[in-house]
């Protein structure tokens, strides 16, 4: 019963955070070519999505401003969830280690709502979309290299 | 008497009940003919020396076995404690130990000694230590005191005779009996499992407090109270809880839109800061905990985070980058504006103000790596301490003399060679040493005396 009230508030913090913001600009114009579904993934699945869709962007040192691969990559989330509509995603940022336990914290969460703004932007329910912040803690690649660290500066969205 | 000894929070193991611990003095054994005046037990400060003379100095300290058994393991620890601070350089016990009686200065004066600790302890059934600290030079008794306890107390009573003999020699206290919380890690680098978990200052008595089934971050601790705020992502839902560490019981502090972290208890234990998530930055919020009622310090619409109140309550260093970069600024308590403190190339964080209140701590990255270092409030006086591929998360003892921080290693290719361990470093820069411990660990959060 704990559970189902967090959620509630959740939720509406989140419509709440929504309202204030505004989308950003200059993407990239439509909902973006949709590739067919390949493979063996279920349609509207996790699987499906890092398959046919691409679950992540990445980010430049410090930043949370979106490339136009990113914007690509968040177009065709967009157009995937318009055609799943059951979908809720929850988008976790992410950093490289090169900052502070704490500050990462933010930065992660900024680059989720940067991502998450996106696609609201491209008229998916802010509902259907949470938020999460790992900071430096859930580094995908595991090297400290360069190539690693920009590996691990992203937004993934995954099926909730 | 033992409440006037734990005035505030962790209690020890009672032998029985009501009996935590009793300690009173001994009286000094006369060192004169037959008609002096006795001598004082507790005889005014030795300390004649400082922490900064000692630091090219240490103190030499002789430390003759407390007895067999359990006697040796109390002077293991006392002995561990001072040499281990880099402060004293502890003698082998050369000469007898001297239990009782008078002892054999002249012999400790032939090995070189300054000080003398001696002692014994005898457990049969509740714990009972005798301790005089003696000025070998003068030949005279600094301190004399006997506790009496539960035996499984044994460890906290050796750290508090390191602490007498440390406050009567270097005029300052120690910081030995006191404990470290912090995050205990292992399993693979991509999905550490993070367990809250708390220790004394030396590495003994290690426990998990938490399972390990969430991500855990950032314990702190309360001023007085035997609580620990920390950060927690239990159901998915990353914020700050309290932990309260006699019963083990967690309860969420407040109601934030985003994610609640860094928290930090004030001076007096009344409030927390912490900083919460909004839109693409966030904000720092002082939540009362008597009424549970938060109050918005910053909203700069930037990263403002990692808050942490100078000693006296007034104001607060915390962490942004309003002005582009990750920098360090300082404000009032109540908020409002803000002026920069670090000016040095690269980004700064975690600022950690000195319980002196004379420095603050902070994390450093550029170039090379990461290093920790302190300034001055006003930021001026900067000085690197340490520096590494990672070292983080500084903390400082209740003395102010000694900091606890993180360090890690650059990973390889996999997450190979990665470790994440706990150290400890002299604010002078001096004694930059590894805790030892059995397993990962970050996010130290070094206790109140007595803590």
């Amino acid at each position: 019963m704990k559970l189902k009230l967090l959620g509630a508030i959740g939720l509406a913090a989140m419509l709440a955070a929504c309202s204030g913001e505004n989308a950003n600009t200059g993407a990239a114009s439509g909902m973006g070519a949709s590739a067919a579904p390949t493979g063996a993934a279920a349609p509207g699945s996790e699987a499906d999505l890092v398959a046919n869709v691409g679950d992540r962007v990445y980010y430049a040192l410090n930043e949370s401003t979106l490339s136009s691969d990113a914007q690509g990559t968040l177009d065709r989330q967009a157009a995937w969830l318009a055609r799943y509509p059951q979908v809720t995603i929850q988008v976790a940022g992410n950093c490289d280690d090169r900052g502070t336990e704490e500050f990462n914290i933010a930065l992660g969460e900024r680059r989720a709502n940067a991502a998450r703004d996106y696609l609201v932007s491209k008229g998916v329910s802010a509902g259907r979309i949470t938020t999460i912040s790992y900071g430096k803690d859930r580094p995908t690649a595991l090297g400290d290299d360069e190539q690693s660290w920009q590996q691990n500066r992203n937004a993934i969205t995954a099926v909730h | 008497m033992a409440s006037e000894f734990f005035p505030t929070r962790r209690t020890m193991i009672a032998g029985s009940i009501g009996t935590g611990l009793a300690a009173s003095p001994l009286s000094a054994f006369a060192q004169s003919g037959p008609g002096a005046a006795p001598a004082s037990p507790n005889a005014p400060g030795a300390a004649e020396i400082t922490v900064d003379q000692a630091h090219t100095a240490p103190i030499p300290i002789a430390i003759p076995s407390f007895g067999p058994g359990i006697g040796d393991q109390i002077t293991q620890v006392i002995s561990d404690d001072l040499g281990g601070s880099g402060l004293f350089r502890v003698l082998g016990s050369a000469a007898s130990a001297g239990g009782s009686g008078t002892p054999d200065f002249s012999s400790y004066r032939s090995i070189g000694a300054q000080a003398l600790a001696a002692g014994n302890a005898s457990a049969g059934g509740d714990l009972r230590v005798e301790f005089r600290l003696w000025d070998v030079l003068a030949g005279q008794q600094i301190q004399g005191t006997a506790y009496t306890t539960s035996a499984a107390n044994w460890r906290r009573i050796a750290h508090k005779i390191a602490d007498v003999i440390y406050q009567r020699m270097l005029g300052e206290k120690g910081y030995f009996d006191t404990r470290i919380a912090y995050v205990a890690r292992s399993g693979p680098r991509g999905r550490q499992q993070t367990r809250l978990a708390i220790m004394d200052q030396d590495g003994a008595n290690s426990r998990y407090l938490t399972s390990g089934r969430w991500l855990v971050l950032t314990p702190r601790f309360h001023p007085t109270r035997d609580e620990i705020a920390f950060m927690s992502y239990a159901n998915d839902r990353p914020r700050v809880y309290l932990f309260d560490l006699a019963s083990g019981r967690e309860e969420v502090l407040g109601e934030f839109e985003g994610i609640s972290f860094a928290p930090r208890f004030s001076p007096d234990g009344g409030s927390v800061v912490l900083s919460a998530t909004r839109g693409g930055g966030s904000d720092i919020f002082r939540v009362d905990l008597a009424s549970r009622s938060s109050t918005r310090l910053t909203s700069s619409g930037s990263i403002d985070t990692s808050p942490c109140f100078s000693p006296d309550g007034s104001q607060i260093v915390f962490n942004s980058d309003r002005g582009g970069s990750p920098q360090l600024y300082v404000m009032s308590a109540s908020g409002g504006a803000a002026r920069r403190i670090s000016y040095g190339s690269g980004q700064y964080g975690s600022p950690v103000w000195s319980p002196r209140g004379d420095l603050i701590a902070f994390t450093r990255i550029g170039g090379a790596g990461f290093s920790i270092g302190v300034m001055m409030p006003d930021g001026t006086g900067e000085r690197i301490l340490t520096q590494g591929f990672t070292v983080e998360s500084p903390t400082f003892c209740p003395n102010g003399r000694v900091m606890a921080y993180c360090r890690q290693s650059a990973a390889g290719a996999g997450g190979a060679g990665f470790s994440t361990s706990l150290a400890t470093i002299d604010i002078a820069g001096f004694n930059d040493h590894a805790l030892r411990m059995a397993g990962g660990a970050s996010d130290p959060a070094w206790s109140p005396i007595n803590g």
